[in-house]
């Protein structure tokens, strides 16, 4: 092999993705992968009802079969000391009275509250053998009526899920201000109003749930293999849960992670289960979610239903707003999903626009379905999807165009501070929506409209100019909102004698490229390779402090790594200036090399690496050897990514067909790192917003609350041959509130595209609303009934 | 899955030999319909019998005017057949819309007529092309085959070794895709014969049947534009989440119209 000189990395470079290669030749390295001596496994008994009391469990028929090696009831459970799955964030509703929380038992105890829902648990030789005994634990069930709907659950003669929280209500929570809201729609000459369904999602990891929990006895620790985008995050809370004595008796690995999009940051009570289960038979325990018990029992995303009103003037301007949405919790309150629904949702229902009065209120209503959390977005989408379709009802209600109404009521000075708790730091909404006007060739849409009809297909544009919060924080401001976690990342970066850095960070990669991204970044201002730089994540034995990956938090993991270069190079600077014997702040930096301009001397980053850890061209009582530096970074405030989509759709009248022909974005990420990385992140979340409009919808039978879409026969999971070539640009205003200017990108795609696609069929159907998913059969009826209306 | 037993036998005689001898034995193929049904524990077979490379099952032939297809064939195999595509050109483009990639280069034609799902593809252009089922103990025609919804006239332990189609340059198939699976939602066959037009429809939910008021009314020299729902039972449709009875019923009457429109 010739030797090749390695890349350096520098920002802003289309990088191809270092990680790609060993995970496409299957090198890969997943939970399930690892088998560990004395391994058993565990499948779960799961309720085939939606809302039942459990009476008597017989588990002796199981227990005597072959290879089973326990038997774990939520009695059993509760009995041990195991603490019960708790809401991560602390809500509290209009009348100041706390959120009313379900108790939720990681395996349930008396009451089920949605289908497969975790009974029993058993554990056995081998996967089938535990497969086998969980067919033959028989539960006694009385059923009850279960409730799907939000609003009959709300009702008078609905059934109760939870004995103290009457009504199924978990909260009623306000933000902004009714008084001023009123009053801008007492002064409002215009006014439009929605009522709007967000439905349900199956988040669909390509890799399923999974845990391998191993107990040790002797010391009273445990190592749990957790797929997981927060593994020090869990490593706190299942210590408490589980009632283990410190940090120092968990572990928590988390390594390759086949995809997450926000349903491997909650704590799930199978994997509670399985780490008990761990230590109650002393052998390590595995389990692997099936594909079933993924729809089941992952985390599902949205499920809004809402109502809300937009007051104007005659010029279109926007005077004030007031929205009201259910939101479906499911049988219990999931990890953040209380934050989802508030913090994260009503605080971004103004979009780019300054409306000056607000007032929105989240109710949090408990169903027979399975837990609801964050999913791609979480919040966002939601408020996109509100704010983009009243937009897009007020040019029709004004006469105006589709951009000319949102130009009208941008947001134009920065820092802006919304009425909605959120400080939007920097944008140029105009700039990007005249960006994205221009990729999608808005001029020439009537003559392609025209050519469409002369094909008998109707053909509609739709607009959406979304603006969304990343990269949380800072923590004191969570803390002030109910937040029960830190939101700084950190970094540690470690210089080895030969030259090489290990970076050790607590966010965690799956899928959003950081080995890439860090070593670019680093590589960049050290001046070594970018082949000499290795992260290190996932394991608390290794990074003891983080917050994982969620919310498109890039920017402040990569920020601490930036304050940790500094540190190095600036503690280099003074191993220098000892070398050339000069005063270390007439030493340069740049590029790989310390150059004191007085003497003309120079010293590569690698020699002063070397004399580092050498230790002997310095006094060490006076500047200590090797070359380590640890930063934290919390940020000042969220970011604000920003962006306009433009879609275009073409419908088949006769059958009701959409199909999206065009799709063009214009984002405002910050600086971009890596724009390869950054439009596949772009890519992705258009298709499952895209996907979201049109084919996906997670469906509960009304009466039974089965989930009648369990398998990918029935849930439409979007393809790449249903999606057009998208076009896209970048147009950032970097942040100020981190030092790389850097916004995020990870969610922006699935937050813009479900209104600009609903906006599109709108305008080609020219009604009002339709809800998504936009389902054939659907448009075709609407299509009958404008066929009728003509 | 539960545990069970597997056999590749050698021979078309041993295949038959296994199964008569286990009631719960079961024939698989490519085993694309019949994997997801184990994997999900709703079928439980003591014994799996591998038909797949078994050489009575295997070939496309082109025989007196048509072409033989033996049961073991891959979807793909049919797709990419230069013997298929020159003598019926519908057969090979359906075969190439079935499913996935990795679905088609393992499902089979035997496997897929054999369950006879009432959203498959290939019941539609049997029942309209007029195609005949030879199996272990008998020729049968597709009228006679296709007995409702995943059932046929295969009596136990029966095996289709082959399928024999007559050769048609004038047919064609429109599959109007359910959304999330791909099964057709409705997938409708047309096939111009000697002795007439003959359009069969998939996905209806009884199982495949012939529209026969259509066939009747352009034999008759009525218009294509004058097919119209309307001549269609609703009764051959049922609902589900993905399109209503009402729904499908209309798809029908589409997609047939523009079937024809191609082949006229
Ligand atoms: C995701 C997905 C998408 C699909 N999409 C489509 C689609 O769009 N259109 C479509 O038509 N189909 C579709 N299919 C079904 C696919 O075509 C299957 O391959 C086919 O239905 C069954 O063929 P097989 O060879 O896999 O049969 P197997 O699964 O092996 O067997 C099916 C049944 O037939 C019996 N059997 C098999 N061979 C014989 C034989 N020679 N004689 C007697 N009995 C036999 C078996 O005992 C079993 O009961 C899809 C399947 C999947 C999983």
């Amino acid at each position: 092999m010739t030797a090749m000189t390695a890349p350096m990395g520098k920002f802003g470079q289309s990088v191809k993705r270092v990680e790609d290669s060993r995970l496409i030749t299957g090198n890969g390295r997943y939970v399930d992968d690892l088998v560990l001596p004395g391994q058993t496994h565990a499948a779960f008994v799961r309720s085939a009802y939606a809302h039942a009391r459990i009476g008597a469990i017989d588990v002796s028929a199981a227990a005597a079969m072959p290879g089973v090696v326990k038997i774990l009831t939520g009695q059993d459970l509760v009995d041990g000391g195991l603490f019960a799955l708790p809401s991560g964030w602390g809500l509290t509703s209009i009348d100041g009275t706390p959120a009313r929380v379900g108790v939720h038992h990681a395996l349930a105890v008396d009451t089920v509250r949605f289908v497969g829902e975790p009974v029993a648990l058993v554990i056995a030789e081998t996967r089938g053998q535990a497969r086998d005994a969980a067919d033959s634990v028989f539960v006694e069930y009385e059923e009850l009526p279960a409730v799907v709907d939000m609003v009959a659950a709300l009702g008078p003669d609905a059934p109760q899920l939870h004995p103290d929280i009457p009504e199924n209500r978990a909260f009623t929570w306000d933000i902004g201000n009714a008084e001023e809201a009123d009053a801008a729609f007492a002064r409002a000459t215009r006014r439009v109003s929605i009522e709007l369904r967000n439905n349900r999602l199956v988040p669909n990891a390509m890799e399923p749930r999974a845990i391998n929990a191993e107990w040790r006895a002797y010391d009273g620790s445990m190592t749990i293999h957790l797929t997981h985008q927060n593994p020090i995050g869990m490593r706190v809370l299942f210590m408490m849960l589980l009632g283990l004595e410190s940090e120092n008796h968990l572990r928590v690995v988390s390594p390759d992670v086949g995809g997450g999009f926000g349903s491997k940051a909650p704590a799930y009570a199978e994997e509670l289960a399985v780490a008990f289960a761990a230590r109650a038979v002393g052998r390590p325990v595995k389990w692997t979610a099936e594909r079933t018990e993924s729809f089941l029992t992952d985390a599902h995303g949205r499920d809004h239903v809402t109502r809300a009103e937009l007051a104007m003037d005659d010029h279109g301007r926007f005077l004030g707003l007031k929205v009201h949405t259910l939101a479906n919790l499911g049988g219990y309150i999931s990890t953040s999903n209380a934050l989802v629904v508030s913090y994260m949702y009503a605080t971004m229902l103004c979009g780019q626009y300054a409306i000056p009065a607000v007032h929105a209120v989240v109710e949090g209503v408990y169903t027979n379905t399975c837990p609801v959390d964050a999913y791609r977005g979480a919040g966002r989408p939601e408020a996109a999807y509100v704010i983009e379709r009243l937009a897009h009802l007020a040019a029709r209600e004004i006469g105006v165009d589709q951009a000319e109404i949102r130009r009208r009521n941008f947001v134009r000075a920065f820092p802006h501070q919304t009425p909605l708790v959120y400080c939007y730091d920097s944008g140029d909404y105009e700039g990007c929506l005249d960006a994205a006007l221009r990729l999608a060739d808005y001029q020439g849409f009537e003559q392609r409209r025209a050519e469409a009809r002369a094909r008998g297909k109707l053909r509609g544009i739709g607009l959406s100019a979304y603006v969304e919060a990343c990269g949380i924080g800072p923590s004191k401001l969570l803390a002030s909102l109910g937040g029960g976690g830190n939101m700084w990342e950190s970094c540690e970066i470690r210089v080895q004698p030969a030259g090489s850095v290990e970076v050790l960070t607590g966010a965690h990669n799956h899928g959003q490229g950081h080995q890439t991204v860090y070593a670019q970044i680093i590589s960049e201002r050290f001046g070594i390779p970018m082949d000499r730089i290795t992260v290190v994540q996932g394991d608390t034995d290794r990074i003891q402090a983080g917050t994982g990956t969620y919310g498109s938090r890039a920017s402040v993991g990569l920020s601490a790594a930036v304050k940790s270069c500094e540190k190095i190079i600036e503690k280099g600077r003074q191993i220098v200036g000892y070398m050339l014997g000069i005063d270390p702040g007439a030493v340069d930096f740049a590029d790989g090399i310390y150059t004191s301009a007085a003497t003309n001397q120079t010293v590569a980053f690698t020699e002063m690496v070397h004399a580092a850890h050498a230790a002997t061209q310095f006094p060490t009582d006076q500047l200590e050897p090797g070359l380590v530096a640890t930063s934290f970074f919390d940020p000042p405030n969220f970011t604000y990514p920003a962006g306009v989509h433009v879609c275009e759709v073409e419908i088949d009248p006769e059958t009701g067909v959409t199909e999206v022909v065009a799709f063009n974005a214009a984002d405002d990420f910050g600086n971009v790192a890596n724009p390869l990385i950054v439009e596949g992140q772009v890519h992705g979340g258009l298709t499952q917003g895209i996907a979201q409009a049109l084919w996906e919808n997670a469906v509960y039978d009304p009466d039974s609350a089965q989930l009648m879409t369990a398998s990918y026969m029935d849930y439409g999971m979007p393809r790449a041959d249903s999606l057009p070539e998208f076009g896209l640009a970048f147009w950032p205003s970097p942040t100020p509130v981190n030092p790389l200017g850097m916004k995020g990108c990870g969610e922006a795609g699935a937050i813009g595209s479900p209104p600009a696609v609903i906006n599109a069929v709108c305008d080609a159907l020219g009604i009002a609303h339709v809800d998504m998913p936009a389902s054939p059969e659907k448009i075709w009826r609407l299509c009958q009934e404008r066929q009728e209306a003509l | 899955m539960y545990e069970l037993a597997y056999s590749r036998p050698a021979s078309l005689a041993d295949a038959l030999a296994l199964l008569a001898e286990d009631e719960g034995a079961q024939a698989i193929s490519g085993g694309q319909t019949l994997m997801p049904v184990l994997r999900a524990r709703l079928a439980m077979p003591s014994r799996l019998v591998d038909l797949l490379k078994l050489p009575e099952l295997a070939g496309i032939r082109a025989v007196d005017g048509g072409i033989e297809i033996g049961a073991a064939t891959t979807h793909a195999d049919v797709a990419a057949s230069g013997e298929v595509r020159a003598v019926l050109p519908a057969l090979a483009d359906l075969a190439g819309g079935i499913g996935d990639p990795a679905i088609r280069h393992r499902g089979t034609i035997g496997g897929s007529i054999a369950n006879n799902d009432p959203a498959a593809c290939y019941p539609s252009a049997l029942l309209a092309l007029g195609a005949s089922i030879t199996t272990s103990q008998r020729i049968l025609a597709a009228e006679d085959f296709f007995t409702g919804m995943f059932s046929t006239a295969l009596e136990p332990g029966e095996i289709v070794t082959a399928v024999r189609f007559p050769a048609c340059q004038r047919a064609r198939y429109i599959k109007f895709r359910n959304p999330a699976s791909r099964f057709a939602l409705v997938g409708a066959f047309a096939a111009q014969l000697p002795s007439g037009t003959r359009i069969a429809i998939t996905g209806g939910g009884h199982g495949v049947f012939r529209w026969r008021e259509a066939e009747a009314h352009l034999d008759s020299g009525g218009t294509i534009d004058a097919i119209t729902e309307d001549m269609l039972d609703l009764a051959h449709f049922t609902g589900d989440l993905h399109g209503s009875a009402e729904y499908r019923h209309h798809i029908a009457a589409v997609i047939v119209r523009r079937a024809l429109t191609a082949l006229a």
